[in-house]
């Protein structure tokens, strides 16, 4: 094998093996890798019912090179919040505890968990992983699945009406030290806003932006390149609020038009012109409104809002 | 008359909470139905089709190779490849 190449922009080393099962493309081993790379090995992972307790394989084996405990699924943040206090007890306190849960076990069903955990301010980082439905059962809608898309529960002549859950600002109202976004897209910004999370005591939520090609209705090839567009057009801002104050990690020069991200998905494919505008506006109005979030919370904590550099690679 | 069970560490588990190693037994290269080829005078080494396989399924090295038995024919190195040198072939 010849040596490994120097100009790697995130580490070499992997924490999770091939063999596991996911389906083709999938998004969600990517935010896992990721996520791993800036963990460790020092890292226990709790995971519910979700897309990740499948990929993990049966039983006896494993994909993931840290422990990893298998939990109900409202009790990811809860068991978690224990594992925490355990090695706290057993003075282990340099271990990052994580909590490893789907859009569903975070905005549905395990969010009263979650909650409690962040108003307590436990010792754990929450990582959810967004791809907009529940995709293990086979994609029905979650609270999570963004206005007009189709699920197996929401058919495309009654498709979802109701916009996405805003967990950021959720999880912001808690006042927990740090919340962030992030997409599979881009890693380099997974494993800086990881590392980060992971030198902060208390709790920290991370959502990460992960496409899943069976359930989006589109071919596998695209996994990473729509969440690329979704960025790029502003569907899924990339932002990190620390202690309060937002800031807008990722802003594109030249937005992409929204209709552009929806074209490559087969479960936004009913939707007619004048709903592609209506969420183009959604989307806008969402920007505005995190620009004026950025502004504000800078001015009330007198932190002078930093010039974005010029980001290097172009606008895909 | 049972008796009480011990558990100092991993050797004191009873068998079933132990686990037998790692998912890599499962080669899901027969999974494929597309396979990447990597035209080695087009490749810079860039490596974004190792930082974006799902797979793990492309080595970390000085130029990329492709992990057959284990890769399942996503596409996304190709779809990825800024300099187009992965073409998917048809079949295995």
């Amino acid at each position: 094998m010849a040596e490994v190449p120097k100009k790697l922009t995130i580490p070499a080393e992997e924490h999770i093996c091939s063999g596991h099962l996911a389906c083709q493309g999938c998004g969600a081993v990517l935010a896992m890798r990721y996520a791993l790379k800036a963990l460790g090995p020092n890292t226990v992972y709790t995971v519910p019912a979700c897309c990740w307790s499948v990929i993990d394989g049966p039983f006896p084996y494993t994909t993931l090179g840290v422990p990893l405990f298998h939990i109900a699924f409202e009790a990811a943040a809860a068991s978690a919040a224990g594992l925490a206090a355990g090695l706290e007890m057993v003075g282990k306190e340099d271990v990052n505890v994580v909590a490893w849960a789907g859009d569903g076990g975070t905005a549905d069903i395990g969010i009263q968990a979650l909650s409690g955990a962040a108003e307590r301010n436990d010792n754990i980082m929450y990582i959810c992983y967004d791809n907009e439905a529940y995709m293990n059962t086979g994609v029905q809608r979650s609270s999570s699945t963004p206005w007009g898309a189709w699920t197996t529960t929401t058919p495309a002549r009654h498709f979802k009406k109701r916009p996405k859950k805003n967990l950021v600002d959720i999880m912001v109202a808690h006042q927990i030290p740090y919340v962030a976004t992030a997409a599979i897209a881009f890693p380099e910004d997974v494993l800086k806003k990881v590392n980060k999370a992971k030198q902060i005591k208390g709790t920290k939520y991370l959502q990460i932006f992960a496409s899943c090609p069976p359930g989006w209705r589109m071919a596998p090839e695209y996994a990473v390149k729509s969440v690329r567009m979704a960025v790029n057009a502003r569907v899924w801002p990339l932002l990190e609020v620390d202690n309060g104050v937002y800031t807008i990690t990722r802003k594109p020069r030249k937005p992409l038009p929204v209709a552009d991200y929806l074209r490559l998905q087969g479960r936004f494919s009913h939707l007619t012109e004048e709903q592609v505008e209506e969420i183009q506006q959604m989307v806008d109005h969402n920007w505005e409104r995190l620009l004026f979030l950025e502004k504000s919370t800078h001015e009330m904590a007198g932190i002078p809002l930093e010039e974005k550099k010029k980001t290097k690679e172009p606008d895909k | 008359m049972t008796e009480k069970v011990e558990i100092r560490g991993a050797r004191d588990m009873p068998p079933m909470a132990k686990s037998l190693g790692r998912m890599s037994w499962n080669k899901t290269g027969s999974w494929r139905n597309v396979t990447p080829v990597i035209d080695y005078d087009k490749c810079t080494s860039c490596m974004l089709c190792w930082k974006f396989c799902p797979d793990l399924a492309v080595t970390c090295a000085d130029p990329p190779e492709i992990i057959l038995e284990y890769c399942k024919g996503c596409g996304v190195c190709a779809e990825e490849c800024p300099v187009d040198a992965i073409v998917m072939r048809e079949g295995l």
